[in-house]
C-alpha cells in the first residue's frame, strides 16, 4: 500500500467536536471582513450601473464628475484592454461594461473620491448615453429564433445549426439505446420543468482595498473565496505580472461560490492606480444582487420510463440553462449530474447554454446540478405515485453504485448512496406516520467534488508549537480542520496548532475554495506536511542520538528507536525536538504541494415532512432529515453545519426564492425583503445523519461535504407538496400564490 | 439637510411650515432612515419629534386610550390595559419589522408612512380610531382612514403633523383581530391583510362590526358589506363566507412581485374570515 493511501486507522483527534479557533474574534466583532481594511490616505470607490436591461452606451461624459471638488479618479470601460482569452475577457467586462450595457445593473463607470458624499454626488454628474435595445430575460423565450441576440460571436463549435442567436454551447451525455430502454417500460413520463434564478444570499457584501504604487506594485486585501485565482484575474487584467500584485483574504462572511471571482476588484485597483491612492470599495446588498452572479435559471424537459415493479428503463434530459449576458459551461454539470444517482442501462442528457439579459452567473453550491436532480426527482416521484411504489425502494432498486457506469461516464468506486438510502429507510423520520394533512417528500442528490492544487507549510516551533500555512479562505471551518488533521498526524494537542490562510506571497498557489475540496485537498496536503516535518524531526533525533536515521520511527507524537537494535534512547517528543532544533541543523518545517484528486463522488438523501395551507398555499416544513456520506467526518459539527446549511438553502430555493424581472428587464426584488431567504422561524430543526464511507482517495479517508447538500431539498420539497395537494408542481419557486393554483386546478 | 429638535408643538409646526425645501417628520425613524440612506429621499429638514410633550405615552382619557405619536411598538407591547382592550390593534403593530424595529417603530409613523401595506392601519381603521394633528392653525381629530392619501401620499398639509392617535371606549363583549398573509413567518410585508373588529351581545350575537383591508387597494378599505355579513351573525358559515366574498369583491390589488390581482382577491377574503374567528373568540363568543 502506497504510504498516503487511505488506512483504516483508530483516531484520537479527527472526529471531535473541539472548539473553532475563529469563534471568538466573529462572536465579539473583531474578526477583519472585507470592508474593514483602512490605508492612509485611502478614497471611496463607488460604481454608475446601467438602469438598462440591454442597450448600447453611445457616450460616458466623465468631466462633470472629474471637475467635482474631492474627485481624485474616474473609470470607464475604456480604461480597460481587455485579455485575449475569451473567458478572461468575458470577466473584465463583466467588471466594467464596454461599449454595451448587458443587464439591469451592469457597471458602466466608477470613481474614487475623499467621502462618501462627494463620490455619490460624482456619480450623478456622470453622463451616460444610452441607446436602449430589446432585451429578453427568459430562456426560453430567449432560445426563439426571433428573440433579441444578446451578444454576437460566443458560439461555440458545439452548437448544432439551427440554434436560436442566443445558444452558445451544446453538450451531451449519455449511454445505451434510449428507444429499446423506453420501449420496456409499462409507463413512460415526460415533463417541463423550471427553475428561478437564486442567488447565494451571503450576509458580507463583496468588499475590497486596493493599492496600486507608483512603481507598479499593488496590494488588494478583498473578500474571496480564492486569493490566488482573485490574483491571476486582475493581473491580467491590469496587465501586471502575478508577482507584483499581493492579494490577501479577509474573513468571509459567506461565499457559497459566490465569491470564486471578481467583481469590484479590477475596478478599485484601476481607480487605485489612477488616482495614485488607495481605494476601497464596498457593495451595497442592491449591487450584490444585481451585479453579482446568481445561479442559472433553467428550463427541463424530463423523460422516464419505469416497468410496474420499479425498474427504470430509460431516462432522457433536455436542459436549457441560462447562466446571464456570458459564455457559461454549468449547463454541463447539469447534464452530467442529472442522473448520476442511478444505474441506468439507457440515458442521455442534452444542453443548451442560452444568453439572456442578465447578470453573469457564479457558481452556488454545486452549480447545475440541483435544478437536473430537481426535474429527474420530481418524474420519478410521479412515477413512484403512479405504480403506488415506495420512492426509496425504488431508488434503492436503481441506486448507482461501486462499478456502476454513470450517466457521464466513469465508472464509480467506493460511493455512499445505497449506505444513505437504506440509512433514510431505517430512520425513525420514514417511519413515522404521517398526521393528516401532511405529506412526505423524498429525494436523492449527488455532486462531483473536487481536488486541485494546494500548497501546505507547516512550521513547527521551537516550544513545540506547530503553525499551519494554507491558503484557501475557511468558509466552512477548514481551519478547525487543518489543525485536526495537523494534530492528529503529529501526535500533538489541537490547541497547539494554529492554521492561518496566507497572502498570495506567502504560499504557493492554491486552487479557489470551491468544490467541496478544502478539508479533502488540504487535508492531504497537510498530513503530507506533517509528514514531511515528521522525517525531518526523525532525523533530527537520528543526529542526536547517533544512530541511522531508518532506525527513528515516530509515534504518540515522539521520535522512538524503531526497535532493539536501534539502541535504547528514551523517546525525544515534538518539544524536545524542537527546543534544540537551532543547533541541530536549524529551523524544522514540513511541505507538501500536490493537483490532488480522487476527492471522490458524493451523495444524500433527503426527507422532508411538510404541510400546505390549502387556502392560502403557503407550506410549512415541520421535519426535515439530511442523510450524506461524509467520507470520515473530521469536525462533525462542521459536517453538520454544511449539511443543515445546505438544506436550508434548499428550502429557500424551493419556496421562495427567485429573481423576479419586470417587462423592462429590470431586477424587482434587489434586496433581502422581497428577496425571501428562509429565516429561523421557517425552518425546523434539521437533522443531519452522518454516514462515513471512507473514500480510498484520502489518508484519512475524507470526501468534501459542502455542496451535496444544496441537491436534494428542491425535488424533495416539491415531491411532498405535490403529493399533499395532489397535483404536480413543476416550477421553482412553489410560492404561495403558485401553490394555491395548482391546489385550485387539482 | 438641517436638523432640528423642537421642545413645542408648535416649534414644530413653524419650522415645518417655514421650510421650503423637503421636511420630514422623525420619530421612530424606520421608515424615514431608511429612504434616506438608500436615496429614495434627500430631505432638507428633519424634525425630531420625540421631545414633544407626550408623544411617548399612552394615556387613559374618556374610557379609552389616547398613544402618543412616537410611542414605539414594544411600548404599547407592554401596556396592559391597552393590549386586553384592543389585541388586534396591538398585535397588528407589533408585526411591524423585526423585534429590533418594534423598539422604535410607531403607528403614526406606519400611518403617515402611507404604504398601502402598512400593518397597524387596518387594525387602526376597524378600531375607529381618530387621530389628532397639530399644525399651523388649531389641533383638529379626524378619522384614521382619511390621513392615507395613496401610496406614500398623505392628506395632511404643509406644516401638519400626527401627535396623537385615539383609540375609543369599548362596550362590552369587544374585540379586535388582524392577519396579514407574508410567505415567510415573520420579517416581511403584507401580500393581504384584514383587520376585524366585533362587539356581542349576551347571547353572542355580532351587534356591530368594522372590518379594514390592507395591501389589496392604493389605500386601506373599510368595507361595509363586509361588516353587514357579520352583525346579526353568530358567525355561521354563510356569514363567513359572506364576509370573505364581500371582501374578495370589495378588494382592488394590483398585480406586482408580492402577488397577483387573482391570489390576492383569494386570500384577503381567507384572512377575513380567520381574523372574524379570532375576534369572536376573543370577545367571548362560541363557535
Amino acid at each position: 500500500m502506497a504510504f498516503d493511501a487511505y488506512q483504516k486507522r483508530e483516531f484520537k483527534l479527527v472526529g471531535t467536536r473541539v472548539p473553532r479557533p475563529d469563534g471568538i474574534d466573529k462572536v465579539t466583532g473583531r474578526a477583519m471582513y472585507g470592508a474593514d481594511p483602512v490605508a492612509p490616505g485611502m478614497l471611496v470607490g463607488r460604481i454608475l450601473r446601467s438602469p438598462h436591461a440591454h442597450a448600447k452606451i453611445v457616450a460616458i461624459d466623465t468631466s462633470e464628475a472629474l471637475a467635482l471638488p474631492g474627485v481624485k479618479a474616474v473609470v470607464t470601460g475604456a480604461d480597460f484592454v481587455l485579455p485575449q482569452d475569451a473567458f478572461l475577457a468575458d470577466i473584465g467586462e463583466n467588471a466594467m461594461a464596454q461599449g454595451k450595457s448587458l443587464y439591469d445593473g451592469h457597471a458602466v463607470a466608477a470613481v474614487a473620491a475623499i467621502s462618501a458624499e462627494v463620490a455619490k454626488a460624482a456619480l450623478k454628474k456622470i453622463k451616460v448615453t444610452y441607446e436602449v435595445l430589446p432585451h429578453v430575460t427568459d430562456v426560453d423565450a430567449a432560445m426563439k429564433a426571433a428573440a433579441p441576440v444578446v451578444r454576437e460571436g460566443l458560439r461555440l463549435e458545439s452548437v448544432p445549426d439551427g440554434a436560436g442567436g442566443n445558444v452558445t454551447h451544446f453538450c451531451e451525455f449519455g449511454h445505451g439505446d434510449l428507444a429499446a430502454g423506453f420501449a420496456k417500460a409499462d409507463k413512460i413520463v415526460e415533463r417541463s420543468f423550471k427553475t428561478a434564478a437564486t442567488h447565494q444570499g451571503y450576509i458580507e457584501p463583496h468588499a475590497c482595498l486596493a493599492s496600486v504604487t507608483a512603481d507598479g506594485k499593488a496590494d488588494l486585501w478583498c473578500c474571496t473565496q480564492g486569493q490566488f485565482n482573485v490574483r491571476w484575474l486582475c493581473s491580467e487584467l491590469m496587465g501586471m505580472e502575478a508577482s507584483q500584485l499581493r492579494v490577501t483574504p479577509s474573513e468571509i462572511g459567506g461565499g457559497f461560490g459566490g465569491k470564486t471571482t471578481v467583481f469590484i476588484e479590477p475596478v478599485a485597483l484601476m481607480l487605485s492606480k489612477k488616482a495614485g491612492r488607495p481605494v476601497k470599495i464596498v457593495m451595497s446588498r442592491d449591487e450584490v444582487f444585481r451585479a453579482t452572479g446568481p445561479t442559472v435559471s433553467t428550463s427541463i424537459d424530463v423523460k422516464i420510463g419505469m416497468t410496474k415493479d420499479g425498474r427504470i428503463t430509460a431516462g432522457e434530459a433536455k436542459l436549457r440553462y441560462s447562466g446571464g449576458a456570458y459564455q457559461c459551461m454549468t449547463v454541463e454539470m447539469g447534464g452530467q449530474a442529472a442522473f448520476a444517482c442511478y444505474d441506468l442501462e439507457a440515458v442521455r442528457t442534452q444542453g443548451w447554454n442560452v444568453l439572456t439579459n442578465r447578470p453573469k452567473e457564479a457558481a452556488y453550491r454545486a452549480p447545475g446540478a440541483p435544478q437536473a436532480i430537481y426535474a429527474v426527482e420530481s418524474v420519478v416521484d410521479e412515477l413512484c405515485q403512479e405504480f403506488g411504489l415506495d420512492p426509496i425502494e425504488v431508488r434503492i432498486k436503481n441506486a448507482a453504485k461501486k462499478g456502476t457506469k454513470s450517466s457521464y461516464g466513469p465508472t464509480f468506486d467506493d460511493i455512499g448512496l445505497m449506505a444513505t438510502l437504506e440509512a433514510a429507510k431505517k430512520h425513525p423520520h420514514y417511519t413515522a406516520p404521517l398526521k393528516p394533512g401532511q405529506a412526505r417528500g423524498v429525494s436523492c442528490g449527488f455532486w462531483f467534488n473536487f481536488g486541485g492544487n494546494t500548497c501546505v507549510t507547516l512550521n513547527v516551533n521551537t516550544d513545540g508549537t506547530v503553525g499551519v500555512t494554507e491558503g484557501n479562505p475557511d468558509i466552512g471551518g477548514s481551519r478547525a480542520s487543518i489543525s485536526l488533521m495537523a494534530a492528529e498526524e503529529l501526535g500533538i494537542p489541537y490547541e497547539k496548532v494554529r492554521t492561518i490562510v496566507a497572502d498570495t506571497a506567502s504560499l504557493g498557489f492554491c486552487d479557489v475554495t470551491d468544490g467541496s475540496r478544502v478539508t479533502f485537498a488540504v487535508g492531504i496536503a497537510t498530513i503530507r506536511a506533517a509528514r514531511d516535518a515528521i522525517k525531518k524531526m526523525c532525523g533530527r533525533a537520528a543526529k542526536i542520538w547517533g544512530i541511522a536515521e531508518e532506525a527513528v520511527e515516530w509515534r504518540e507524537g515522539a521520535a522512538h528507536p524503531a526497535g532493539p537494535n536501534a539502541g535504547k534512547f528514551p523517546p525525544m517528543t515534538l518539544a524536545e525536538i524542537a527546543a534544540v532544533s537551532f543547533q541541530t541543523g536549524g529551523p524544522i518545517a514540513g511541505h507538501h504541494e500536490v493537483n490532488a484528486d480522487g476527492a471522490g463522488v458524493s451523495f444524500g438523501v433527503h426527507l422532508v415532512d411538510l404541510e400546505v395551507d390549502k387556502e392560502t398555499g403557503a407550506t410549512k416544513i415541520q421535519r426535515y432529515t439530511v442523510f450524506q456520506d461524509a467520507g470520515k467526518a473530521v469536525h462533525p459539527d462542521y459536517v453538520e453545519g454544511q449539511m443543515q446549511g445546505g438544506a436550508a438553502q434548499g428550502i429557500g430555493w424551493a419556496l421562495n426564492e427567485e429573481y423576479i424581472y419586470g417587462d423592462d428587464g429590470r431586477l424587482q426584488n434587489a434586496g433581502f425583503l422581497d428577496y425571501r431567504v428562509p429565516v429561523a422561524s421557517d425552518l425546523p430543526p434539521i437533522e443531519a445523519v452522518i454516514l462515513e464511507i471512507p473514500n480510498p482517495g484520502h489518508p484519512y479517508g475524507v470526501r468534501g461535504v459542502g455542496e451535496t447538500s444544496i441537491v436534494p431539498p428542491l425535488a424533495a420539497i416539491s415531491n411532498g407538496i405535490s403529493r399533499a395537494v395532489g397535483k404536480r408542481l413543476q416550477q421553482l419557486p412553489m410560492s404561495p400564490p403558485r401553490v394555491l393554483k395548482a391546489i385550485k386546478s387539482a | 439637510m438641517r436638523y432640528e429638535k423642537p421642545q413645542t408643538v408648535a416649534e414644530a409646526a413653524r419650522l415645518l411650515s417655514a421650510e421650503k425645501g423637503l421636511s420630514r417628520i422623525l420619530a421612530g425613524g424606520t421608515d424615514v432612515l431608511v429612504q434616506m440612506k438608500s436615496g429614495l429621499i434627500e430631505p432638507d429638514l428633519i424634525v425630531d419629534i420625540k421631545a414633544l410633550p407626550g408623544l411617548r405615552s399612552i394615556v387613559a382619557e374618556a374610557g379609552g386610550f389616547r398613544v402618543g405619536a412616537a410611542v414605539a411598538g414594544a411600548q404599547l407591547a407592554e401596556d396592559r390595559d391597552l393590549k386586553k382592550a384592543w389585541p388586534g390593534v396591538v398585535e397588528a403593530a407589533n408585526l411591524i419589522g423585526s423585534t429590533q424595529v418594534q423598539g422604535r417603530c410607531t403607528m403614526a409613523g406606519n400611518l403617515c408612512n402611507a404604504s398601502p401595506a402598512a400593518d397597524s392601519v387596518p387594525a387602526l381603521v376597524a378600531a375607529g380610531a381618530t387621530v389628532r394633528i397639530a399644525g399651523p392653525g388649531a389641533a383638529r381629530d379626524v378619522a384614521v382612514e382619511t390621513i392615507p392619501a395613496g401610496p406614500g401620499k398623505t392628506t395632511l398639509k404643509k406644516g401638519e403633523f400626527v401627535t396623537s392617535i385615539f383609540l375609543p371606549a369599548r362596550p362590552a363583549r369587544s374585540a379586535d383581530a388582524y392577519l396579514r398573509f407574508i410567505p415567510r413567518s415573520e420579517m416581511d410585508i403584507a401580500v393581504a391583510a384584514a383587520a376585524v373588529n366585533l362587539t356581542l351581545d349576551a347571547e353572542g350575537r355580532v351587534t356591530a362590526a368594522r372590518v379594514a383591508l390592507g395591501a389589496v387597494a392604493p389605500t386601506v378599505l373599510l368595507v361595509e358589506a363586509a361588516a353587514a355579513a357579520l352583525i346579526g351573525s353568530k358567525l355561521e358559515e354563510a356569514a363567513l363566507e359572506k364576509l370573505s366574498a364581500a371582501c374578495s369583491a370589495a378588494a382592488k390589488p394590483i398585480d406586482d412581485k408580492r402577488g397577483s390581482v387573482a391570489y390576492r382577491k383569494d386570500v384577503v377574503g381567507v384572512l377575513a374570515k380567520r381574523a372574524a374567528r379570532i375576534a369572536y373568540t376573543r370577545a367571548g363568543g362560541k363557535q
